[in-house]
Protein backbone atom coordinates (compact mmCIF):
# COMPACT_ATOMS: atom_id res chain seq x y z
CA UNK A 1 0.00 0.00 0.00
CA UNK A 2 1.28 3.45 -0.73
CA UNK A 3 -0.26 6.44 0.91
CA UNK A 4 0.23 9.50 -1.13
CA UNK A 5 2.60 12.12 0.05
CA UNK A 6 1.97 14.31 -2.38
CA UNK A 7 2.23 14.32 -6.05
CA UNK A 8 2.35 17.26 -8.96
CA UNK A 9 2.44 20.26 -6.88
CA UNK A 10 4.71 22.56 -7.99
CA UNK A 11 6.20 19.89 -10.69
CA UNK A 12 8.04 17.69 -8.78
CA UNK A 13 6.16 14.54 -10.05
CA UNK A 14 7.98 15.19 -13.32
CA UNK A 15 8.59 12.14 -14.56
CA UNK A 16 9.63 11.98 -18.58
CA UNK A 17 8.91 8.36 -19.48
CA UNK A 18 7.43 7.10 -16.92
CA UNK A 19 10.52 6.43 -15.26
CA UNK A 20 9.63 6.62 -11.87
CA UNK A 21 6.73 4.32 -12.66
CA UNK A 22 9.07 1.80 -13.43
CA UNK A 23 11.24 2.22 -10.19
CA UNK A 24 8.73 2.42 -8.16
CA UNK A 25 7.68 -1.00 -9.77
CA UNK A 26 11.05 -1.80 -9.12
CA UNK A 27 11.14 -1.55 -5.90
CA UNK A 28 8.27 -2.88 -4.80
CA UNK A 29 8.35 -6.03 -6.14
CA UNK A 30 12.04 -6.58 -6.16
CA UNK A 31 13.66 -4.55 -3.47
CA UNK A 32 11.10 -4.17 -0.61
CA UNK A 33 10.29 -7.57 -0.58
CA UNK A 34 13.92 -8.69 0.87
CA UNK A 35 15.32 -5.62 2.44
CA UNK A 36 14.79 -7.30 6.18
CA UNK A 37 16.64 -10.67 5.03
CA UNK A 38 19.59 -8.50 3.27
CA UNK A 39 19.16 -6.69 6.60
CA UNK A 40 19.96 -9.61 9.01
CA UNK A 41 22.27 -10.92 6.09
CA UNK A 42 24.88 -7.95 6.18
CA UNK A 43 24.91 -8.31 2.47
CA UNK A 44 23.16 -6.98 -0.98
CA UNK A 45 22.99 -10.40 -3.70
CA UNK A 46 25.47 -9.89 -6.64
CA UNK A 47 22.08 -10.68 -8.56
CA UNK A 48 20.07 -7.06 -7.59
CA UNK A 49 23.67 -5.00 -8.22
CA UNK A 50 23.08 -6.93 -11.99
CA UNK A 51 19.79 -5.84 -12.03
CA UNK A 52 20.20 -2.03 -11.15
CA UNK A 53 22.30 -2.46 -13.76
CA UNK A 54 20.02 -3.42 -16.61
CA UNK A 55 17.70 -0.90 -16.01
CA UNK A 56 20.30 2.01 -16.13
CA UNK A 57 20.02 2.71 -12.82
CA UNK A 58 23.74 3.03 -11.89
CA UNK A 59 24.65 6.44 -13.65
CA UNK A 60 21.49 7.56 -15.58
CA UNK A 61 22.89 10.78 -15.19
CA UNK A 62 25.82 10.38 -17.11
CA UNK A 63 24.47 11.93 -21.36
CA UNK A 64 23.75 9.06 -23.73
CA UNK A 65 27.02 8.94 -24.95
CA UNK A 66 29.33 8.53 -22.34
CA UNK A 67 26.22 5.23 -21.64
CA UNK A 68 23.68 7.05 -19.34
CA UNK A 69 20.18 8.74 -19.77
CA UNK A 70 20.84 12.40 -19.66
CA UNK A 71 18.20 12.04 -16.44
CA UNK A 72 18.18 15.14 -14.83
CA UNK A 73 19.07 15.46 -11.32
CA UNK A 74 16.08 16.31 -10.19
CA UNK A 75 14.10 13.04 -11.54
CA UNK A 76 17.59 11.42 -10.19
CA UNK A 77 16.52 12.35 -6.53
CA UNK A 78 13.58 10.79 -6.92
CA UNK A 79 14.76 7.67 -8.24
CA UNK A 80 16.74 7.53 -5.26
CA UNK A 81 13.94 8.40 -2.99
CA UNK A 82 12.04 5.13 -4.30
CA UNK A 83 15.13 2.90 -3.89
CA UNK A 84 15.34 4.17 -0.46
CA UNK A 85 11.66 3.42 0.35
CA UNK A 86 12.32 0.05 -0.50
CA UNK A 87 16.03 -0.29 1.41
CA UNK A 88 18.44 2.33 2.67
CA UNK A 89 21.25 0.12 2.07
CA UNK A 90 20.32 -0.41 -1.71
CA UNK A 91 20.09 3.84 -1.99
CA UNK A 92 23.47 3.82 0.11
CA UNK A 93 24.95 1.58 -2.92
CA UNK A 94 23.54 4.03 -5.01
CA UNK A 95 24.75 7.19 -3.40
CA UNK A 96 28.60 6.88 -3.28
CA UNK A 97 28.20 5.17 -6.86
CA UNK A 98 27.17 8.51 -7.83
CA UNK A 99 29.67 10.53 -5.82
CA UNK A 100 32.41 8.61 -7.24
CA UNK A 101 30.79 8.49 -11.02
CA UNK A 102 30.01 12.39 -10.65
CA UNK A 103 34.02 12.98 -10.06
CA UNK A 104 35.45 11.20 -12.97
CA UNK A 105 33.09 12.77 -15.50
CA UNK A 106 33.65 16.51 -13.96
CA UNK A 107 36.60 16.35 -13.22
CA UNK A 108 38.37 13.73 -14.77
CA UNK A 109 40.40 13.72 -17.19
CA UNK A 110 39.40 12.33 -21.31
CA UNK A 111 41.91 9.49 -20.70
CA UNK A 112 40.04 8.85 -16.83
CA UNK A 113 36.40 9.15 -18.58
CA UNK A 114 37.46 6.86 -21.57
CA UNK A 115 39.13 4.34 -18.84
CA UNK A 116 36.30 4.16 -16.12
CA UNK A 117 32.76 5.69 -17.16
CA UNK A 118 31.88 2.65 -19.19
CA UNK A 119 32.03 0.20 -16.69
CA UNK A 120 30.71 2.53 -13.82
CA UNK A 121 27.97 3.24 -16.32
CA UNK A 122 26.74 -0.27 -16.49
CA UNK A 123 27.58 -1.20 -12.83
CA UNK A 124 30.58 -3.81 -13.68
CA UNK A 125 32.50 -1.23 -11.75
CA UNK A 126 31.08 -0.03 -8.42
CA UNK A 127 32.44 2.77 -6.60
CA UNK A 128 33.35 3.39 -3.32
CA UNK A 129 33.67 7.04 -1.53
CA UNK A 130 37.05 7.24 0.82
CA UNK A 131 37.14 10.10 3.04
CA UNK A 132 36.58 9.32 6.96
CA UNK A 133 39.46 7.52 8.85
CA UNK A 134 39.19 6.03 11.68
CA UNK A 135 40.47 9.55 13.65
CA UNK A 136 39.28 11.75 11.20
CA UNK A 137 35.13 12.43 10.30
CA UNK A 138 33.31 15.61 10.34
CA UNK A 139 36.48 17.81 10.41
CA UNK A 140 38.18 16.13 6.79
CA UNK A 141 40.96 18.56 6.96
CA UNK A 142 42.54 16.21 9.51
CA UNK A 143 42.70 13.05 7.28
CA UNK A 144 45.99 11.56 8.24
CA UNK A 145 46.64 9.31 4.59
CA UNK A 146 49.55 10.56 2.67
CA UNK A 147 49.90 10.57 -0.92
CA UNK A 148 53.87 11.21 -2.01
CA UNK A 149 54.51 11.97 -5.39
CA UNK A 150 57.26 9.84 -6.89
CA UNK A 151 59.18 9.15 -10.49
CA UNK A 152 56.38 6.79 -11.57
CA UNK A 153 53.55 8.67 -9.95
CA UNK A 154 52.26 8.07 -5.88
CA UNK A 155 52.75 6.40 -3.21
CA UNK A 156 49.69 6.09 -0.74
CA UNK A 157 49.96 5.30 2.93
CA UNK A 158 47.05 5.67 5.28
CA UNK A 159 43.62 4.40 6.22
CA UNK A 160 40.12 4.75 5.28
CA UNK A 161 37.14 3.47 7.58
CA UNK A 162 33.41 2.91 6.80
CA UNK A 163 33.33 2.75 3.32
CA UNK A 164 29.62 1.80 1.98
CA UNK A 165 29.87 -0.77 -0.72
CA UNK A 166 33.66 -1.35 0.08
CA UNK A 167 33.53 -4.69 0.26
CA UNK A 168 32.64 -5.12 -3.31
CA UNK A 169 33.81 -1.78 -5.54
CA UNK A 170 36.17 -2.13 -7.79
CA UNK A 171 37.08 1.56 -7.87
CA UNK A 172 38.13 3.65 -4.95
CA UNK A 173 38.07 7.66 -4.77
CA UNK A 174 40.94 8.23 -1.83
CA UNK A 175 41.50 11.99 -1.00
CA UNK A 176 44.78 12.45 0.73
CA UNK A 177 47.01 14.94 1.87
CA UNK A 178 49.44 16.18 -1.12
CA UNK A 179 52.20 18.68 0.52
CA UNK A 180 50.09 20.00 3.05
CA UNK A 181 46.81 20.21 0.58
CA UNK A 182 43.73 17.31 -0.30
CA UNK A 183 43.98 15.76 -3.88
CA UNK A 184 42.01 13.11 -4.83
CA UNK A 185 43.23 9.90 -6.44
CA UNK A 186 41.46 6.99 -8.42
CA UNK A 187 42.83 3.41 -7.11
CA UNK A 188 41.47 0.45 -8.23
CA UNK A 189 40.45 -1.97 -5.46
CA UNK A 190 42.70 -4.81 -6.65
CA UNK A 191 45.82 -2.65 -6.59
CA UNK A 192 48.95 -4.08 -4.28
CA UNK A 193 48.81 -2.14 -1.19
CA UNK A 194 45.09 -1.95 -1.14
CA UNK A 195 43.48 -4.36 2.47
CA UNK A 196 40.16 -4.30 2.50
CA UNK A 197 38.32 -5.53 5.64
CA UNK A 198 34.56 -6.17 5.87
CA UNK A 199 32.92 -4.08 9.35
CA UNK A 200 30.02 -5.79 10.09
CA UNK A 201 27.47 -5.60 13.06
CA UNK A 202 26.37 -1.99 12.52
CA UNK A 203 23.29 -0.63 13.24
CA UNK A 204 21.82 0.48 10.28
CA UNK A 205 22.21 0.39 6.46
CA UNK A 206 23.37 -3.14 7.45
CA UNK A 207 23.56 -4.07 4.38
CA UNK A 208 25.91 -1.76 2.89
CA UNK A 209 28.75 -3.72 3.20
CA UNK A 210 30.97 -1.49 4.80
CA UNK A 211 34.67 -1.69 4.93
CA UNK A 212 37.75 -0.80 6.16
CA UNK A 213 40.52 0.07 3.66
CA UNK A 214 43.93 0.42 4.87
CA UNK A 215 46.62 1.38 1.76
CA UNK A 216 50.34 0.26 2.29
CA UNK A 217 52.62 1.86 -0.12
CA UNK A 218 50.20 1.73 -2.28
CA UNK A 219 51.84 2.67 -6.11
CA UNK A 220 49.68 4.48 -8.84
CA UNK A 221 50.30 6.24 -12.00
CA UNK A 222 50.33 9.79 -12.75
CA UNK A 223 46.63 9.36 -14.31
CA UNK A 224 45.58 8.21 -10.91
CA UNK A 225 45.10 12.23 -9.85
CA UNK A 226 41.44 13.19 -10.69
CA UNK A 227 40.69 17.09 -10.03
CA UNK A 228 42.57 19.49 -9.19
CA UNK A 229 46.23 18.84 -7.33
CA UNK A 230 45.45 20.50 -3.70
CA UNK A 231 42.53 21.91 -4.35
CA UNK A 232 39.90 18.79 -4.60
CA UNK A 233 38.69 20.14 -0.86
CA UNK A 234 36.66 22.58 -2.44
CA UNK A 235 36.05 20.99 -5.45
CA UNK A 236 35.94 17.26 -5.62
CA UNK A 237 35.14 16.60 -1.95
CA UNK A 238 32.49 19.24 -2.08
CA UNK A 239 31.00 18.90 -5.01
CA UNK A 240 30.58 15.04 -4.52
CA UNK A 241 29.52 15.23 -1.28
CA UNK A 242 26.97 17.62 -2.31
CA UNK A 243 25.77 15.36 -4.57
CA UNK A 244 25.93 12.51 -1.55
CA UNK A 245 24.23 14.76 0.86
CA UNK A 246 21.40 15.25 -2.06
CA UNK A 247 20.67 11.57 -2.33
CA UNK A 248 20.61 10.60 1.62
CA UNK A 249 18.03 13.81 1.89
CA UNK A 250 15.88 12.02 -1.41
CA UNK A 251 16.47 8.52 0.32
CA UNK A 252 15.40 9.93 4.21
CA UNK A 253 12.10 10.99 1.98
CA UNK A 254 11.98 7.48 0.80
CA UNK A 255 11.90 6.47 4.74
CA UNK A 256 9.07 8.68 5.60
CA UNK A 257 7.04 7.52 3.16
CA UNK A 258 7.53 3.53 4.26
CA UNK A 259 7.01 4.76 7.77
CA UNK A 260 3.95 6.41 6.44
CA UNK A 261 2.57 3.19 4.27
CA UNK A 262 3.65 0.65 7.28
CA UNK A 263 1.74 2.40 10.04
CA UNK A 264 -1.28 3.47 8.06
CA UNK A 265 -1.85 -0.34 7.24
CA UNK A 266 -0.91 -1.59 10.43
CA UNK A 267 -2.96 1.04 12.06
CA UNK A 268 -6.31 0.35 9.92
CA UNK A 269 -5.75 -3.48 10.99
CA UNK A 270 -4.94 -3.25 14.83
CA UNK A 271 -7.42 -2.64 17.22
CA UNK A 272 -6.99 -1.98 20.77
CA UNK A 273 -9.39 -1.17 24.13
CA UNK A 274 -10.34 1.85 22.79
CA UNK A 275 -11.08 0.66 19.35
CA UNK A 276 -9.12 0.59 16.04
CA UNK A 277 -5.74 2.55 15.86
CA UNK A 278 -6.47 4.31 13.08
CA UNK A 279 -9.32 5.95 14.95
CA UNK A 280 -7.46 7.40 17.84
CA UNK A 281 -6.14 10.67 17.83
CA UNK A 282 -3.26 10.57 19.35
CA UNK A 283 -2.16 7.95 16.59
CA UNK A 284 -3.54 10.20 14.23
CA UNK A 285 -1.59 13.13 14.88
CA UNK A 286 1.37 10.94 14.06
CA UNK A 287 0.15 10.22 10.90
CA UNK A 288 -0.25 13.52 9.62
CA UNK A 289 3.48 14.52 10.84
CA UNK A 290 4.69 11.76 8.74
CA UNK A 291 2.66 13.59 5.71
CA UNK A 292 3.47 17.16 7.05
CA UNK A 293 7.24 16.88 7.09
CA UNK A 294 7.44 14.02 4.60
CA UNK A 295 6.06 16.42 1.61
CA UNK A 296 7.80 19.32 3.13
CA UNK A 297 11.19 17.19 2.54
CA UNK A 298 10.12 15.94 -0.87
CA UNK A 299 9.38 19.85 -2.19
CA UNK A 300 12.94 20.90 -0.20
CA UNK A 301 14.81 18.27 -2.55
CA UNK A 302 12.38 19.03 -5.21
CA UNK A 303 14.08 22.61 -5.14
CA UNK A 304 17.58 21.37 -4.59
CA UNK A 305 17.40 19.27 -7.73
CA UNK A 306 16.27 22.19 -10.09
CA UNK A 307 18.79 24.15 -8.45
CA UNK A 308 21.19 21.60 -9.25
CA UNK A 309 19.89 21.04 -13.17
CA UNK A 310 20.09 24.74 -13.64
CA UNK A 311 23.76 24.39 -12.18
CA UNK A 312 23.18 27.35 -9.65
CA UNK A 313 25.53 27.73 -6.82
CA UNK A 314 22.17 28.01 -4.43
CA UNK A 315 22.01 24.06 -4.62
CA UNK A 316 24.96 23.77 -2.40
CA UNK A 317 23.11 25.66 0.71
CA UNK A 318 19.64 24.04 -0.69
CA UNK A 319 21.02 20.84 -0.20
CA UNK A 320 22.30 21.18 3.15
CA UNK A 321 18.79 22.41 4.44
CA UNK A 322 16.97 19.45 2.51
CA UNK A 323 19.43 16.60 3.90
CA UNK A 324 19.03 18.58 7.16
CA UNK A 325 14.89 18.29 7.17
CA UNK A 326 14.61 14.79 5.24
CA UNK A 327 17.27 12.77 7.70
CA UNK A 328 15.73 14.51 10.92
CA UNK A 329 11.98 14.11 10.18
CA UNK A 330 12.80 10.44 8.78
CA UNK A 331 14.30 10.11 12.17
CA UNK A 332 11.29 11.29 13.70
CA UNK A 333 8.79 9.57 11.68
CA UNK A 334 10.83 5.96 11.97
CA UNK A 335 10.34 6.58 15.70
CA UNK A 336 7.13 7.36 15.87
CA UNK A 337 6.76 4.42 13.58
CA UNK A 338 8.14 1.89 16.11
CA UNK A 339 6.19 3.29 18.79
CA UNK A 340 2.81 2.92 16.65
CA UNK A 341 3.93 -1.01 15.69
CA UNK A 342 4.12 -1.56 19.42
CA UNK A 343 6.03 -4.59 20.32
CA UNK A 344 5.76 -5.68 16.96
CA UNK A 345 7.84 -2.33 16.41
CA UNK A 346 10.91 -3.97 17.39
CA UNK A 347 10.33 -6.93 15.24
CA UNK A 348 12.09 -8.10 12.01
CA UNK A 349 8.40 -9.24 10.79
CA UNK A 350 7.81 -5.50 10.22
CA UNK A 351 9.57 -2.45 8.41
CA UNK A 352 9.73 -0.27 11.15
CA UNK A 353 12.71 -0.80 13.33
CA UNK A 354 14.84 -1.27 10.51
CA UNK A 355 13.46 2.30 9.06
CA UNK A 356 14.33 3.54 12.53
CA UNK A 357 17.96 2.30 12.21
CA UNK A 358 18.43 3.29 8.91
CA UNK A 359 17.03 6.50 9.27
CA UNK A 360 19.76 7.40 12.39
CA UNK A 361 22.41 6.37 9.37
CA UNK A 362 21.07 9.32 7.76
CA UNK A 363 21.92 11.86 10.52
CA UNK A 364 25.35 11.05 10.61
CA UNK A 365 26.64 10.99 6.85
CA UNK A 366 27.36 13.38 4.42
CA UNK A 367 27.54 16.02 6.75
CA UNK A 368 26.21 15.15 10.53
CA UNK A 369 23.14 16.77 12.04
CA UNK A 370 24.87 19.02 14.11
CA UNK A 371 26.93 19.77 10.99
CA UNK A 372 24.12 20.86 9.40
CA UNK A 373 22.84 23.19 11.65
CA UNK A 374 26.02 24.90 12.47
CA UNK A 375 26.05 25.30 8.27
CA UNK A 376 22.65 26.73 8.06
CA UNK A 377 22.98 28.69 10.76
CA UNK A 378 25.94 30.36 9.63
CA UNK A 379 24.47 31.03 6.22
CA UNK A 380 21.02 32.68 8.21
CA UNK A 381 23.21 35.03 10.11
CA UNK A 382 24.60 36.33 6.53
CA UNK A 383 21.31 36.47 5.30
CA UNK A 384 19.83 38.52 7.92
CA UNK A 385 23.27 41.09 7.68
CA UNK A 386 22.62 41.32 4.12
CA UNK B 1 36.10 44.04 -20.32
CA UNK B 2 37.54 43.85 -17.19
CA UNK B 3 34.95 45.56 -14.63
CA UNK B 4 32.11 43.62 -16.68
CA UNK B 5 33.84 40.72 -15.05
CA UNK B 6 34.84 41.86 -11.76
CA UNK B 7 31.37 43.53 -11.24
CA UNK B 8 29.02 40.27 -10.82
CA UNK B 9 32.05 39.02 -8.97
CA UNK B 10 32.12 41.24 -6.68
CA UNK B 11 27.81 41.49 -6.49
CA UNK B 12 27.99 37.51 -5.61
CA UNK B 13 30.61 38.61 -3.03
CA UNK B 14 28.96 40.90 -0.87
CA UNK B 15 25.76 39.45 -1.61
CA UNK B 16 26.95 36.94 0.95
CA UNK B 17 29.67 38.65 2.98
CA UNK B 18 28.04 41.72 3.20
CA UNK B 19 30.59 43.14 6.03
CA UNK B 20 33.09 42.75 3.52
CA UNK B 21 34.33 45.46 1.06
CA UNK B 22 37.12 44.32 -1.46
CA UNK B 23 39.39 46.05 -3.75
CA UNK B 24 40.16 44.57 -6.69
CA UNK B 25 43.64 43.13 -5.58
CA UNK B 26 42.74 42.70 -2.22
CA UNK B 27 43.25 38.29 -0.88
CA UNK B 28 39.84 36.93 -0.20
CA UNK B 29 41.44 34.21 1.04
CA UNK B 30 43.47 36.13 3.53
CA UNK B 31 40.17 37.81 5.14
CA UNK B 32 39.49 33.61 6.35
CA UNK B 33 35.81 33.56 5.40
CA UNK B 34 36.69 31.22 2.40
CA UNK B 35 36.06 27.82 3.02
CA UNK B 36 35.48 24.40 0.82
CA UNK B 37 31.94 25.11 0.64
CA UNK B 38 31.87 29.10 -1.04
CA UNK B 39 35.13 28.27 -2.61
CA UNK B 40 32.74 25.85 -4.74
CA UNK B 41 29.97 27.99 -5.15
CA UNK B 42 31.92 30.94 -6.26
CA UNK B 43 33.62 28.32 -8.74
CA UNK B 44 29.88 27.35 -9.93
CA UNK B 45 29.10 31.15 -9.85
CA UNK B 46 32.18 31.65 -12.17
CA UNK B 47 31.30 29.24 -14.67
CA UNK B 48 27.68 29.71 -14.93
CA UNK B 49 27.92 33.81 -14.72
CA UNK B 50 30.08 33.44 -17.59
CA UNK B 51 29.69 30.43 -19.69
CA UNK B 52 32.93 28.99 -19.43
CA UNK B 53 34.46 26.04 -17.38
CA UNK B 54 37.55 25.86 -15.55
CA UNK B 55 39.79 23.02 -16.54
CA UNK B 56 41.47 21.14 -13.91
CA UNK B 57 44.74 22.83 -14.15
CA UNK B 58 43.34 26.63 -14.05
CA UNK B 59 41.65 25.41 -10.27
CA UNK B 60 44.09 26.65 -8.13
CA UNK B 61 43.25 28.82 -5.08
CA UNK B 62 45.89 31.68 -6.81
CA UNK B 63 43.17 32.24 -9.71
CA UNK B 64 40.47 32.62 -6.84
CA UNK B 65 42.57 34.97 -4.81
CA UNK B 66 41.88 38.18 -5.70
CA UNK B 67 39.52 39.77 -8.14
CA UNK B 68 41.68 40.63 -10.87
CA UNK B 69 42.59 37.18 -10.54
CA UNK B 70 39.30 36.22 -11.07
CA UNK B 71 38.75 38.24 -13.90
CA UNK B 72 41.85 36.89 -15.75
CA UNK B 73 41.06 33.85 -15.43
CA UNK B 74 37.62 34.67 -17.09
CA UNK B 75 38.99 36.51 -19.77
CA UNK B 76 41.73 34.02 -20.56
CA UNK B 77 39.37 31.32 -20.77
CA UNK B 78 36.44 33.18 -23.06
CA UNK B 79 39.85 34.05 -25.50
CA UNK B 80 40.51 30.53 -25.56
CA UNK B 81 36.84 29.48 -26.09
CA UNK B 82 36.63 31.95 -28.83
CA UNK B 83 39.78 30.68 -30.84
CA UNK B 84 38.74 27.22 -30.23
CA UNK B 85 35.04 28.12 -31.74
CA UNK B 86 36.57 30.11 -34.34
C1 LIG C 1 26.63 3.53 7.78
C2 LIG C 1 27.73 4.49 7.48
C3 LIG C 1 28.23 4.60 6.20
C4 LIG C 1 29.29 5.46 5.92
N1 LIG C 1 29.81 5.51 4.65
C5 LIG C 1 30.89 6.30 4.39
C6 LIG C 1 31.50 6.31 3.10
O1 LIG C 1 31.04 5.64 2.16
N2 LIG C 1 32.61 7.08 2.91
C7 LIG C 1 33.14 7.85 3.90
O2 LIG C 1 34.14 8.52 3.66
N3 LIG C 1 32.60 7.86 5.15
C8 LIG C 1 31.48 7.10 5.41
N4 LIG C 1 30.92 7.09 6.68
C9 LIG C 1 31.50 7.91 7.72
C10 LIG C 1 30.71 9.19 7.97
O3 LIG C 1 30.88 10.06 6.90
C11 LIG C 1 31.20 9.78 9.30
O4 LIG C 1 30.74 8.92 10.30
C12 LIG C 1 30.70 11.18 9.52
O5 LIG C 1 31.38 12.09 8.67
C13 LIG C 1 30.91 11.64 10.97
O6 LIG C 1 32.24 11.46 11.35
P1 LIG C 1 32.62 10.66 12.67
O7 LIG C 1 31.85 9.39 12.68
O8 LIG C 1 34.09 10.57 12.72
O9 LIG C 1 32.08 11.54 13.85
P2 LIG C 1 32.85 12.76 14.56
O10 LIG C 1 33.36 13.70 13.54
O11 LIG C 1 33.80 12.20 15.54
O12 LIG C 1 31.64 13.45 15.33
C14 LIG C 1 31.05 12.88 16.51
C15 LIG C 1 29.85 13.71 16.90
O13 LIG C 1 30.26 15.05 17.17
C16 LIG C 1 29.50 15.94 16.39
N5 LIG C 1 30.32 17.08 15.99
C17 LIG C 1 31.43 17.10 15.22
N6 LIG C 1 31.90 18.35 15.07
C18 LIG C 1 31.07 19.15 15.77
C19 LIG C 1 31.01 20.55 16.02
N7 LIG C 1 31.92 21.38 15.48
N8 LIG C 1 30.01 21.03 16.80
C20 LIG C 1 29.08 20.20 17.34
N9 LIG C 1 29.08 18.87 17.14
C21 LIG C 1 30.06 18.35 16.37
C22 LIG C 1 29.06 15.15 15.17
O14 LIG C 1 27.90 15.70 14.58
C23 LIG C 1 28.80 13.81 15.79
O15 LIG C 1 27.50 13.80 16.35
C24 LIG C 1 29.84 6.25 6.96
C25 LIG C 1 29.31 6.17 8.26
C26 LIG C 1 28.27 5.30 8.51
C27 LIG C 1 27.73 5.22 9.92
Amino acid sequence: MTVPLTEAAGGTAADPGGVLDDVRGFAESEIAPHAEEWDQNERLPPKLLTRIGELGLWAPFLPAGLGGAGMTWATLGRVHEEIGRGCSSVRSFLTVHTMVTWTVQRWGTDGQRERWLPRLATGELLGAFCLTEPDSGSDASAAGTVAERVASGWVINGEKKWMTAGQVAGLLLVFCRTEGNMSAFLVPADTPGVEITPITGVMGTRASMLARIVLRDVTVGPDALVGPPGWAAATVMTGALDLGRYSVACGSVGILQACLDACVAYTSRRTVRDGRLSELQLIRRKISDMVVSGRAARLLCAEAGRLKDADDPATIMATWVAKYHASTAASAAASDAVQIHGANGFSAAYPAARLYRDAKVAEVIEGSTELQQLTIAEEAYREVAR
Amino acid sequence: MSEDIRTPIREFISAKFPQISLDDDEDILALGFVNSLFAMELVMFVERTFGVRVPNEQLKLDNFRTMNAMADLVRGLSESMRLSAG
